[in-house]
């Protein structure tokens, strides 16, 4: 395994851009998820990677080599396609020792080697099937075993779950950062599905448009989005737009007058997290922002009650609680308070 | 369900069942009349039959101009399709591949020789041939190779009609996956996707086989004296005899396609592709 380090990467097709100036360190051994909504480049970076995208302008070091250049058989970079690309000539067996075969691996080696990652995926078993013979998870593993078999210098995720069935999504999750740590596999994943990047990943790159919006862990990233593109896809947050008049004063559209952390004068949005905001029928002391509202739309969740309460004539915040024992769960049309304090609320300059 | 619903449905079936019946009997009655033609006694076909007998077949062998029209027809259809798959997988992978401007005029250019009438093809190649003999002194007028490149005309269009559509059912992502586990370009096409258009390529040869095999038209310009294909050297007999000869060559020309395409049709399913 091997560090890999992406530098100022940029392809256009035409007048698109698909990615702009995309920097990103993974270090050896860490498991980087790209994210973001289809079409924002997440994909196009990872087939530069791979080698099947040349950039315009940039380039990429993988261990100590400069592969920018360097032709996809060339790269000894393994890839997981999203529809798995198994051969569909060949048995899991023979799909698995592909690589092997093109290193020239010895025959002895190879029968060993096969018999190892298969194992490693528990498929063993029917290492003589074709891939048609088997389920969705199962080629999902083959896939698996044969970009790993020659020992990558690093491991690329295409959407690897994108296909399978949620519940089985749960526990491949599970199974591919295990593997990935047990192993010590430099990784990049790309998918546009938060939760499961929020699961697998050591560090996420938020991108859009082609561009790199913020690189963090997924704390640095819940708590601290740079701006609001990353406050609306990672997690959930409700805007409130509206401009800052003086600092630690914030006044919404919709007349709120309200409490915030100091910052210069201006337009501003103002992020809240659903789980932030506390839900009453009265007005909570020592909170910086007490507003009454009206309840306009419920949706009960389970384990959790989504409250759609309006604030003011243009405003409207997503407030989440917890569906406890004997808990208060106010109706549609019912008068509350909802409160915050200033930590718990973000403020982006500039308007949406 | 309402009863009515159901015995429309039921009607609709019949009725469809009989249509295929209608269009399969007239599809196969005139190969049946052949067949049965074949094992009549008599010289003159008349109904009804005076007798059976597989004299007409025992002769066959017997008939030197069948013999040796049946040897060329075969080496002329397998030569052909050789070299029409050589050109035509290449023109198929490249049309499929890539954007050029002029795709679509040579994709039609390619497929031409189907729809341009037999006769006017043969006439075209004969006069072409007339030509460029004259200004190159090379004798190919009435040549194997003259009538062999004749006949690549015919198996080019199958070819690229036939690896055309499996191309276009082929994933990409294979070859990419083959080119990330560490193979080259060639090594790519060998391995990845030659295997995956086989059964294009198989019904590809089969086709062109059959269209090169049972030409006439176009065969009977390019052929030289004292060479003769199988198409001919029927049509020849029947100008001077009407007997159950023909029918029994021509039972075993369908025969032997037909063989040809069940044995492939179990390696490959060539029923898919067309």
């Amino acid at each position: 395994m091997a560090r890999l380090r992406i530098e100022g990467v940029s392809k256009r097709y035409g007048e698109v851009v698909a990615i702009r100036e995309v920097t990103l360190d993974v270090a050896d051994g860490e498991f980087v998820v790209l994210l973001g909504p289809s079409g924002c480049g997440k994909t196009t970076t990872l087939r530069v990677v791979a080698g099947f995208v040349e950039p315009d302008s940039g380039s990429v070091e993988l261990g100590s080599r400069d592969i920018t250049w360097l032709p996809p058989w060339k790269r000894n970079a393994g890839l997981v396609f999203q529809n798995y690309a198994l051969f569909p000539h060949l048995t899991v067996a023979q799909n698995v020792a592909f690589g092997l075969e093109m290193r020239k691996t010895a025959a002895a080696d190879m029968g060993r080697r096969v018999g190892d990652a298969l194992k490693l995926v528990r498929l063993e078993h029917l290492a003589e099937r074709v891939p048609r013979q088997l389920s969705g998870g199962q080629q999902q593993r083959v896939a698996l075993a044969r970009a790993l078999v020659f020992h990558p210098d690093v491991l690329l995720l295409d959407e690897p779950l994108s296909n399978l069935d949620a519940k089985l999504r749960q526990d491949v999750r599970v199974e591919i950062r295990e593997l990935q740590r047990t192993l010590g596999l430099t990784t990049v994943m790309v998918t546009h599905d938060q939760e499961e990047a929020l699961t697998m990943a050591d560090r996420l790159v938020v991108m859009q448009d082609g561009a790199v919006r913020q690189v963090g862990t997924q704390q640095d990233l819940y708590e601290r989005p740079c701006d609001r593109f990353v406050a609306a896809f990672v997690g959930r947050s409700s805007f409130i737009e509206g401009e800052i008049e003086a600092s630690g004063s914030f006044r919404s559209r919709g007349g709120l007058a309200l409490n915030c952390a100091p910052g210069a004068p201006g337009p501003a949005t103002l992020a809240l997290r659903p789980e932030r905001i506390l839900l009453g029928h009265a007005p909570q002391p020592g909170v910086d922002n007490n507003l009454p509202g009206v309840v306009e739309f419920v949706s009960y969740l389970g384990a959790t009650v989504d409250m759609h309460v309006r604030i003011s004539a243009k405003e409207r915040v997503v407030v989440q609680i917890p569906n406890r024992a004997g808990g208060l769960v106010p109706q549609v049309g019912e008068q509350v308070h909802v409160a915050w304090l200033i930590a718990n609320s973000i403020v982006f300059p500039g308007s949406a | 369900m309402r009863p009515g619903t159901a015995n429309a449905r039921s009607l609709g079936r019949l009725a469809l069942k009989a249509g295929a019946g209608v269009t399969l009997a007239y599809i196969l009655t005139p190969l049946l009349f052949v067949t049965w033609l074949a094992f009549f006694q008599q010289e003159i076909p008349s109904f009804p039959p005076e007798g059976y007998s597989l004299r007409w077949f025992l002769a066959i062998p017997g008939n030197d101009r069948f013999v040796s029209g049946f040897l060329l027809s075969l080496e002329v259809a397998v030569i052909a399709t050789a070299i029409g798959l050589l050109l035509g997988l290449p023109a198929a992978l490249c049309l499929a591949r890539t954007q050029f401007a002029g795709h679509e005029a040579v994709m039609s250019l390619l497929l031409l020789p189907v729809i341009v009438p037999g006769i006017v093809l043969g006439i075209a190649l004969y006069v072409f041939q007339v030509e460029a003999e004259i200004a190159t002194g090379l004798p190919l007028l009435g040549s194997l190779g003259g009538l062999i490149a004749g006949h690549v005309l015919l198996v080019i269009p199958w070819t690229l009609r036939l690896v055309s559509a499996s191309l276009a059912g082929l994933d990409r992502s294979i070859e990419e996956a083959a080119q990330n586990l560490g193979a080259n370009r060639w090594v790519t096409f060998r391995r990845v996707t030659l295997p995956a258009i086989r059964p294009g390529v198989v019904a590809a040869a089969l086709f062109g086989f059959v269209a090169s095999f049972g030409n006439l038209e176009m065969s009977l310009f390019l052929v030289g004296p004292g060479r003769t294909t199988l198409p001919i050297a029927i049509i020849q007999y029947l100008e001077w005899k009407i007997d159950p000869t023909i029918a029994a060559v021509s039972v075993l020309q369908v025969l032997l396609i037909a063989v040809a395409m069940l044995v492939t049709d179990r390696f490959v399913r060539i029923s898919r592709m067309v």
